[in-house]
């Protein structure tokens, strides 16, 4: 949904923010007005740097002149004509959704377990979930590459393979953001008497993760699902050569270097699409009391 | 603590805590398995890689990491972090002071937050080609000053491709990380303390200097180390500005994936186990003063 996060810690800011981020605090005395002033600066020269490339795109979007005629709207138009622009959004979309569940899959019982059963395991798997914040993407991707694009873990050489290879990278990227809503998601109820109470009504493991444990921890799985959404649509790392120019961010990137205004669509359609999964998530994370953190690493 | 009880009351049963360690291990199986095909085989594909050269063990990889473009490389990604985190670092912290301490009207606060999330998560290609549209050859503010001020910003060597460039491009998701990361850090400054720091005579600038900035520190720093792992582990936004001509360790990996530019394919693995320990210092510097910086967070 966001567009290529070239930078690991991107989400981690926006986690960070749940935990404390417009709690006030405390403003202090009123501000003189030679503080304000600089303020004032500070705030407005910021802005600007992060306004005008903003503006600059939208301008070189309205700019096409076919013929000489000013035509603004074109290459609008055109970009949803472009097949490319569907298959790539649809396919990494796509590759999101297959990435959020298998992740879930894995994540909710084993953060349950881990709080449950092995709590002398959870340095471990701690451990183990922070290592996308270690491996820079590109160097994960290299190792991939040579792991499964060799004998005897011949993956890569189809369409499949690597679309597996490709989806089992994201889930391991979104491990950390996703290991920790949950765990925070857990931290809030209380697994154990929850658990015991539904084993004594009868209830096996996959009945009570499923219907007990699951609709406690609700607001952790979508917060922890946005961001993985927001990490895995437009990626561009990973993808450029794990998927064959259809995802997102390759195809923007392709575009970029082919067209002149298409791409100036493109990106403000992107930047429009962080923003909306930015502000689902600070909804999400907003109505709950999961305090998440992240790489505090206990 | 529920366990400990269940054993000691069926203290007849002395194998029951070792079957309970067997069968918990059973229970993680699935990620276990799951990330030693996805993260732990990958790494050791380049661990062991990096240590062989013509299939015999060998540390001559790590030895040659001084030869051809590799030095200048990690040099350039190292600088390139260095500078974009400690300007990123300065001005996010500058913001995070005026939005939150300077006397600007509330709603700002809350505007520049969100727009932080975004911007902190626009990255890669797109930002690369808003700069472009900007900044580049025909960019609008390049034309913009030719045309108004008939400021030629080519004539002074400015280049988005450059090293300065691809630095000011990276503030763009540096500025709202520090922002987002410092923010609760500056908000976790206590109303108490100031106010001990007045009654014993403490003008403003006296309370900033020996109160909240050595409080602060530890959080100021630690970001700014996070910041540098995140501008030196990046590769899309470069990749896309200079199209991969800079020389900088993460766009000479992608170049050694592609067709081992470097002619050696451990040296290649060598440079990724390099880059690996230096995001993990990073990282684990971060970890200890963000530890460090909770203490004064907590109660």
């Amino acid at each position: 949904m966001t567009t290529g996060n070239a930078n690991p810690f991107a989400p981690l800011g926006i986690m960070r923010s749940w935990l404390r981020l417009d709690r006030g605090g405390d403003p202090g005395p009123r501000k003189s007005v030679l503080t304000r002033l600089v303020s004032w600066v500070i705030f407005i020269g910021i802005a600007l740097y992060f306004l005008i490339p903003l503006f600059a795109t939208f301008l070189q979007s309205i700019k096409p002149k076919p013929n000489g005629i000013p035509d603004p709207t074109l290459a609008y138009r055109t970009v949803l004509g472009l097949q490319g622009f569907y298959v790539g959004l649809g396919y990494s979309f796509a590759i999101g959704v297959i990435t959020i569940l298998i992740s879930l899959l894995i994540i909710v019982p084993t953060a349950y377990w881990v709080r449950l059963r092995a709590p002398r395991l959870r340095p471990v798997v701690e451990f183990v979930t922070l290592l996308p914040f270690v491996i820079p993407p590109v160097v994960y991707v290299f190792g991939l590459i040579r792991t499964y694009g060799n004998k005897p873990f011949l993956l890569l050489a189809t369409n499949l393979g690597s679309d597996a290879v490709l989806v089992g990278a994201y889930v391991i990227l979104s491990f950390p953001y996703m290991y920790r809503a949950v765990d925070t998601g857990l931290a809030a109820v209380d697994v154990r008497s929850l658990t015991e109470a539904s084993q004594s009504l009868g209830a096996g493991w996959t009945r009570i993760l499923l219907r007990v444990i699951l609709p406690n921890i609700r607001t952790a799985i979508l917060s922890g699902a946005f961001l993985t959404l927001a990490i895995v649509v437009g990626e561009f790392t990973i993808a450029t050569y794990l998927a064959r120019n259809w995802a997102f961010g390759p195809y923007l990137s392709l575009l970029g270097r082919t067209q002149p205004y298409t791409p100036a669509v493109v990106t403000l359609i992107s930047f429009g699409l962080t923003w909306i999964a930015m502000l689902l998530i600070a909804f999400i994370g907003r109505g709950s009391r999961t305090r998440v953190q992240v790489a505090g690493a206990r | 603590m529920a366990d400990v009880v269940a054993v000691r009351e069926r203290g007849a049963l002395p194998a029951r805590p070792a079957r309970r360690f067997g069968l918990s291990w059973v229970g993680l199986l699935p990620f276990f398995l799951f990330s030693f095909a996805f993260i732990v085989m990958p790494t050791a594909y380049l661990v062991f890689g990096s240590l062989q050269k013509d299939d015999k063990p060998s540390l001559q990889n790590y030895a040659d990491l001084g030869t051809g473009v590799i030095p200048l490389s990690l040099l350039t990604s190292i600088e390139v972090s260095l500078v974009t985190a400690v300007a990123g670092g300065i001005l996010g912290f500058l913001l995070a002071y005026a939005i939150i301490l300077g006397g600007l009207p509330r709603f700002l606060r809350t505007a520049v937050t969100t727009f932080s999330g975004v911007a902190s998560n626009f990255a890669g290609v797109p930002l690369a080609l808003a700069f472009t549209f900007t900044l580049g050859q025909l960019g609008v503010l390049t034309v913009f000053l030719k045309d108004t001020f008939g400021f030629d910003l080519r004539s002074t060597g400015f280049r988005l491709s450059d090293k300065l460039g691809l630095e000011l491009v990276y503030l763009y998701f540096q500025i709202p990380l520090m922002l987002l990361i410092i923010a609760p850090a500056i908000d976790g400054l206590k109303k108490e303390w100031r106010e001990a720091a007045e009654n014993m005579g403490a003008t403003p600038a006296d309370y900033w200097r020996r109160v909240a900035l050595p409080i602060l520190t530890p959080s100021i720093l630690g970001t700014m180390i996070l910041l540098f792992g995140n501008s030196f582990g990046a590769q899309a936004t470069a990749y896309q500005l200079t199209g991969g001509a800079l020389p900088l360790a993460t766009l000479t990996i992608s170049a050694q994936i592609s067709g081992d530019v470097l002619h050696n394919p451990g040296l290649g693995y060598a440079l990724a186990m390099t880059m690996i320990a230096i995001m993990a210092v990073s990282i684990g510097i971060y970890t200890v003063l963000q530890r460090r910086a909770e203490r004064w967070l907590r109660s």
